[in-house]
């Protein structure tokens, strides 16, 4: 696989002291879509700022289409269009000048044809001539956009497309990355929603506290994480768990009151019916159930004590 | 090396576009309120003056009110240009563009300067009505004018990009250069004062600017031009230096 993006050693110490990037290598293959998932403060905009040139590394290098960002600045941003997290547009401006306006500062010569093709695709040609202050927060967003994508960029950055969107437009997001990614462009996007990243990447890259804890295929990584939990309020609390439970993946809770069973969503059997058997024999009730998604955080919980494991091992092993 | 001459054209076009949208604020506002002077000084005082070296008090004073227009003007349109996209966020655009800083000051100062020299020359136009004046080195005045609107525009963007809320935008404007430029003899020749205050007014760099400008229209000057001329070269190399810095070490606009 062809890297068009390839991060190393990046570290970024802010000037107040606080490190939000260590060591952090990573290549974004050429026409993927890349998901970065990680919680608020992760250091996913950092990572992106300095590919995009508005934040100064401390250390390491990005090159973007084999252009140090630093030194051959010009020709690494030219192949780059980045959508920051804020809506930040100028209010007076319309439509199509502020396009332009995009266009013309990443230097390339004026191409009418192109930017109503890309307005309409965005569904924004209508607007062209409407003041941006008018304009409602989902078609900012898609300004934001065709902003973007007005220089013909091959990588486009999207630092939390949907972080606040409703469901339709997010809907229409996910839809034009896809469009995007068919027409070559190689797409990387931030979130903290599993679900996005699930629904959007070919490979995802999580990111906690700085760190690049994994990158690995979208697939592999649903496996590695897809965990349900049923919850189950008892209808009287129990003192341990009956021997004929024994065998599932259950947990009651200190107070007795609850019960947790995991599952994974992939797989097609996921033992619900079986346990809901065998606590009838039991003679176990409920009040009430309800269902959990392991949460991001769990995750990420998950892989650092993982990770640590798999540390301490390591220095068990050399001792 | 070649130069993104469409990443200048943009940001020239996008700061003039903002000078039309607030022309009332940018260009009728400044003619205005000198013409009040024109017509306050020139007119109605002046009339009772005396001519200072031959010159009419009335036609005395327009290169200095000019000189007070576009220094502020300057300063005003060029830290502005910078400081809004600091405070809004928009920068990120700028800063993510393959465009370097002599690119994106060009850009600004280029637009900040322009509209500063049109405005001087829609004063001195305006001046017409009111007064009589004469212009012995229309060249010199015109370089004058550039190069001054061009040095000024440079000290507004690094205000501007200096500057990291609204009070430090207009305090260097406000306090510093309002009062050099009513301190550098708009009003009145050096020579008028007492020698002490003669002397101290010397260390006041606008003295330089209005002195040079007004030998341009009159041919008298409180210092010799050859000396203003090299001032204004002086503080524009200050200013380009300043902004060299500032993108070097990325100064309040990279982190
Ligand atoms: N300009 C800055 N100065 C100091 N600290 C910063 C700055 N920008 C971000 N940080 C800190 O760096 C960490 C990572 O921030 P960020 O990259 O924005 O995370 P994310 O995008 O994953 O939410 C956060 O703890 C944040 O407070
Ligand atoms: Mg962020």
């Amino acid at each position: 696989m062809n890297s068009i993006i390839s991060v190393s050693d990046l570290t970024k110490t802010y000037s107040g002291g606080f490190t939000a990037l260590k060591n952090v290598n990573l290549d974004i293959h050429e026409g993927e879509i890349f998901a970065l998932l990680g919680p608020n403060g992760a250091g996913k905009t950092t990572l992106i700022s300095i590919i995009c040139g508005i934040v100064n590394p401390s250390s390491g290098s990005v090159r973007a289409d084999g252009h140090d960002v630093v030194r051959d600045y010009r020709m690494a941003r030219e192949k780059i269009g980045l959508v920051p997290q804020e809506l930040c547009t100028d209010s007076f401006e319309s439509v199509l000048a502020t396009v332009k306006f995009s266009r013309g500062l990443f230097g390339k010569a004026p191409d009418p044809g192109y930017i109503e093709r890309l307005l309409r695709q965005l569904s924004l040609w209508e607007k062209r001539n409407s003041r941006i202050m008018a304009l409602s927060g989902g078609m900012k967003r898609r300004l934001m956009i065709a902003k973007a994508l007005s220089h013909e960029p091959k990588i486009l950055f999207l630092d939390e497309p949907t972080a606040g969107v409703d469901v339709e437009l997010r809907q229409d997001m996910w839809s034009m990355v896809r469009e995007l990614r068919e027409s070559g462009v190689t797409v990387i996007l931030t979130t903290h929603y599993i679900e996005e990243a699930e629904e959007m990447a070919d490979r995802v890259g999580v990111i906690n506290h700085g760190r690049l804890v994994l990158v690995e295929d979208k697939n592999t990584l649903i496996k590695r994480m897809g965990n349900k939990e049923l919850l189950l309020h008892l209808a009287e609390p129990l003192e341990r768990l009956p021997e004929s439970l024994a065998d599932l993946s259950l947990e009651l809770d200190e107070s007795g009151q609850q019960m947790v069973y995991r599952f994974d969503i992939q797989s097609g059997e996921t033992g619900i019916a079986n346990l809901l058997r065998k606590l009838d024999r039991a003679e176990i009730e409920f009040r009430d159930l309800q269902t959990r998604e392991s949460s991001l955080e769990d995750i990420f919980v998950g892989l650092v004590r993982g990770e640590q494991k798999e540390n301490d091992r390591a220095h068990g092993a050399g001792e | 090396m070649k130069l993104n001459w469409h990443g200048i054209r943009a940001i020239y076009k996008f700061e003039m576009a903002r000078t039309w949208r607030t022309l009332m604020q940018s260009i009728a506002s400044p003619v205005l309120s000198t013409s009040l002077y024109f017509i306050v000084f020139g007119a109605a005082i002046g009339s009772r003056m005396g001519d200072i070296e031959g010159v009419s008090y009335g036609a005395f004073i327009i290169p200095g009110l000019i000189m007070l227009s576009l220094l502020s003007e300057s300063i005003s349109n060029a830290s502005f240009g910078i400081f809004f996209p600091k405070f809004s966020g928009t920068i990120y655009e700028v800063l993510s563009a393959p465009i370097s800083a002599f690119e994106i000051v060009a850009g600004y100062v280029g637009a900040a300067a322009t509209k500063s020299i049109l405005l001087g020359l829609l004063i001195l136009l305006t001046a017409r009505f009111f007064v009589d004046y004469q212009i012995l080195h229309p060249f010199w005045m015109l370089g004058f004018l550039v190069l001054t609107a061009l040095t000024f525009s440079m000290f507004g963007f690094i205000i501007g990009i200096w500057a990291d809320d609204f009070q430090k935008l207009q305090v260097i404007p406000l306090m510093v250069v309002t009062p050099l430029t009513f301190l550098g003899g708009a009003f009145y020749s050096i020579n008028m004062l007492p020698e002490f205050w003669q002397k101290v007014t010397l260390f006041n760099p606008v003295v330089y600017l209005i002195s040079g400008f007004r030998w341009s229209f009159y041919g008298i000057a409180d210092v010799n031009v050859a000396v203003s001329l090299a001032m204004i070269f002086l503080f524009l190399l200050l200013c380009m230096t300043g902004i060299w810095w500032i993108f070097r070490t990325g100064y309040r606009i990279k982190t």
